[in-house]
């Protein structure tokens, strides 16, 4: 049985855009590019956490460009960690937490850690760490993957995270091969939820929906024990598009149906948002070539990129088990 | 597998107990009440593991312990837990420590003092457990204090004397103790174990002070600091290094002071060197067949000695020139190699020589490479080699490394 016998802390949703507070935690300093969806999510993250929190982050943007020495943007304490380390990083830091607080050595509070990691550090290198710190219940914690879709700060590689046919520098459409990388997207918070059964509490999350997206972080860090959060970052760099379309493209990989909105919560799955109501029906997925051909790393895209990705997205909505989670069928059901 | 005391001692007192070297380390964990242990099977550092278990499961040490899932995420969650204030231990042997090796580079600049223990043990391929020192010999220019040990007994003082020394504020660096794969780990042997509240009054808490990471001390650690700081990082690191000879020489006189075990000079032995002709240099458990060897020549009138190297970094140059330039020649028996280094030595072989070139006077050195993968190190090698080494006293010309004990 898990042991949390430190405190975990209070946390209500925020119950509005007005009730959010004002005060930032990640404030200026940082040198993302304009439109930077992934540091909206780190000052998301921060605000919705609070003063009382301790965030690792991995190699990455969000580190390159957050902390340029002497002008941090972080408020509260950050650490560096490794770029495959997020899982073990908030694990180090949860079991030191604890094991002072259980002995004596630090006085008793609730302290959110939160690691957060790329897609690279997460999908691809530290998957193996994060896999291994879900099966902890005996610690409080939140690893966050933060997912633009590539490994931007090293200048855009693809990783296991970036989408069948995208244009990245070790993925150019060329003269013979015009499709480089033809590998599918992993399902990441689907593969961690059925992974891990003791883990309380997964979910997606798209910072066009900020307040959902901090709810999410908020319940994450009150459910106790360790938990998963992935969110998708539109990138202007990386998907080459004009840094005013940010939030607009987070909204169509939602309503094109490509990224699902979801929180699975002690065992039990919720879809939100527009996610929800592209499953009852009520809302029609937009195609996706509305989404894709406003991203530059699709330009080389032509009618049968379009009808593969298109019949991937309608196949994961009408085949899965689960849509957007569980992606494989039963027999009986055939 | 909880020590077996053989004689009970009054409280305050030591008490003795036939245990291995891995074991004794493991006892001092629990002495230094360690906060945070990970662990990951390789042979033979998983032993130390094993006795650490077992002593957390009997109720008789109080830490937050995992096994992870490999030794990148072992040295990773050590290293975060002690930027908030926890006393951490872990370790590994071979491929193990260099699957590591990317946490082992961070921790110097980080100013986290890890203590770990390396069972040192060949790199693959191809297989082999036995020990060889290329291990935690890779990360010798890094920033990490290094030591080797030659029975349990010191394997459980170093251990401690390393909790203090690595935690000094003046230091903050990571500290790695070597104990020989089976030689030592596996070995057993009557150990003295001090008494808790002498132990207390030699290691203080640890104390991380404006370095924490806690909400109350909202600091930005590791930031990226590119070329216009990184140079000044370093130099910290170095100077912290600079100063560890002298807060080593302090913690081995406040150990033998508290805890009433002296080792003399810190960081080498010196074995019947008093009118040596020629001396032997080596470190870790080749001492044994050394002394063996050595006192079966003194039999035959042939005046040997032993310098037994404990800490290699930091590495004591002039001391150790000093004692060196005494000598009519110098046989440095290394169990590692360096390819392609200077006349194809081992890593000590070149340290030592090293060391040697600012000293006025340089006896003749030969370097020999031995017992590697394990293989035993026997008295009749150790003879050949001193062998050799009178010949160079003499003035014969020699290649300057030798392999021992090799099929050709
Ligand atoms: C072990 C290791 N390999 C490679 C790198 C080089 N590197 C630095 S940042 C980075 C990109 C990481 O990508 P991701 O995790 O997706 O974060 P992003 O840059 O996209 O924010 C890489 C590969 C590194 N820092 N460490
Ligand atoms: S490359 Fe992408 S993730 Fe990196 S700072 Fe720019 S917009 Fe943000
Ligand atoms: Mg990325």
């Amino acid at each position: 049985m898990a042991t949390i016998d430190y405190p975990l802390p209070k946390l209500e949703p925020f119950k509005g855009q007005k009730k959010i507070p004002l005060e930032e935690f990640f404030t200026s300093g940082h040198r993302t590019c304009q439109g930077c969806e992934s540091a909206l999510v780190m000052k998301m993250m921060a605000k919705a956490a609070g003063p009382r929190s301790i965030i690792l982050g991995s190699t990455g943007c969000m580190y390159v460009a957050n902390t340029t020495y002497y002008s941090t943007s972080w408020v509260i304490p950050w650490m560096h960690t490794q770029l495959g380390s997020s899982g073990s990083a908030a694990l180090g830091t949860a079991m030191g937490l604890k094991a002072l607080m259980r002995k004596g050595k630090m006085k008793k509070e609730p302290i959110n850690v939160i690691a957060f990691c790329g897609d690279g550090g997460g999908a691809d290198m530290g998957l193996a760490a994060i896999s291994a710190t879900l099966t902890h219940p005996d610690y409080n914690l939140l690893i966050l993957m933060y997912d633009n879709e590539s490994y931007a700060n090293t200048d855009i590689q693809l990783s296991g995270s970036t989408p069948y046919g995208a244009n990245t520098t070790f993925s150019p459409p060329g003269t013979v091969k015009r499709i480089l990388h033809h590998r599918w997207k992993k399902n990441m918070a689907g593969m961690l939820a059925a992974g891990h059964p003791e883990c309380k509490y997964i979910a997606t999350v798209d910072m066009s929906y900020g307040l959902q997206a901090m709810n999410c972080v908020r319940k994450a860090l009150s459910i106790g024990g360790p938990t998963f959060i992935h969110s998708l970052d539109p990138c202007p760099k990386g998907w080459d598009y004009d840094p005013m379309i940010s939030h607009e493209l987070g909204e169509l990989a939602v309503t094109t149906g490509v990224w699902p909105l979801y929180e699975i919560e002690n065992g039990v799955l919720k879809l939100y948002g527009k996610t929800k109501e592209i499953a009852e029906g009520r809302y029609k997925r937009l195609p996706v070539r509305d989404y894709l051909l406003r991203q530059g790393r699709f330009a080389h895209f032509i009618e049968e990129d379009f009808d593969y990705f298109q019949n991937k997205i309608d196949q994961m909505w009408q085949k899965w088990l689960i849509p957007g989670v569980i992606p494989f069928r039963r027999e009986i059901d055939q | 597998m909880t020590p077996t005391a053989v004689a009970e001692a009054p409280k305050g007192t030591e008490k003795t107990a036939l245990i291995t070297g891995s074991e004794a380390i493991a006892v001092a964990c629990k002495l230094a009440d360690v906060d945070v242990i990970t662990g990951y099977p390789i042979r033979p550092y998983d032993t130390v593991i094993q006795y650490i278990a077992q002593l957390i499961s009997n109720g008789e040490m109080d830490c937050e312990y995992v096994v992870a899932e490999g030794e990148h995420s072992q040295f990773e969650i050590v290293k975060h837990a002690s930027t908030v204030g926890a006393r951490v231990f872990c370790g590994s042997s071979g491929v193990g420590w260099m699957y590591a090796f990317e946490c082992l580079t961070v921790t110097p600049a980080l100013r986290v003092p890890m203590v770990v223990m390396v069972g040192n043990r060949a790199l693959d391929d191809p297989g082999a457990f036995g020990v060889e020192h290329n291990d935690a010999l890779a990360v010798r220019d890094l920033g990490w204090q290094l030591v080797w040990v030659d029975n349990a007994q010191e394997a459980l003082d170093t251990a401690l004397i390393a909790y203090r020394v690595a935690e000094d504020r003046r230091i903050f660096l990571p500290c790695a103790i070597s104990c020989d794969g089976a030689f030592l780990t596996h070995s057993q042997a009557l150990v003295k174990i001090p008494a808790q509240e002498k132990v207390n009054a030699f290691l203080p808490r640890y104390d991380r002070g404006d370095l924490l990471l806690h909400p109350d001390n909202p600091i930005t650690v590791a930031p990226q600091a590119n070329e216009d700081w990184l140079m000044e990082i370093r130099r910290q690191t170095a100077a912290a290094m600079d100063r560890s000879m002298g807060v080593i020489r302090e913690a081995y006189k406040d150990y033998e002071r508290i805890i009433g075990r002296g080792y003399g000079n810190p960081f080498f032995e010196e074995y019947m060197t008093d009118d040596a002709d020629v001396v032997l240099v080596g470190m870790g458990t080749l001492s044994t067949p050394c002394k063996v060897a050595i006192r079966k020549m003194r039999q035959e009138g042939k005046k040997v000695g032993l310098v037994r190297v404990r800490w290699f970094r930091p590495f004591a140059a002039e001391e150790l020139a000093q004692c060196l330039s005494r000598f009519k020649a110098v046989g440095v028996i290394d169990r590692d190699f360096s390819l392609g280094s200077p006349y194809s030595s081992g890593v000590l072989a070149t340290e030592v020589r090293a060391a040697l070139y600012a000293s006025a006077k340089r006896p003749p050195l030969v370097g020999f490479i031995c017992g590697l993968g394990g293989r035993e190190v026997l008295v009749p090698d150790v003879e050949k080699i001193t062998g050799i080494v009178y010949d160079a006293a003499a003035g014969k010309p020699q290649p300057l490394t030798h392999w021992i004990g090799v099929r050709e």
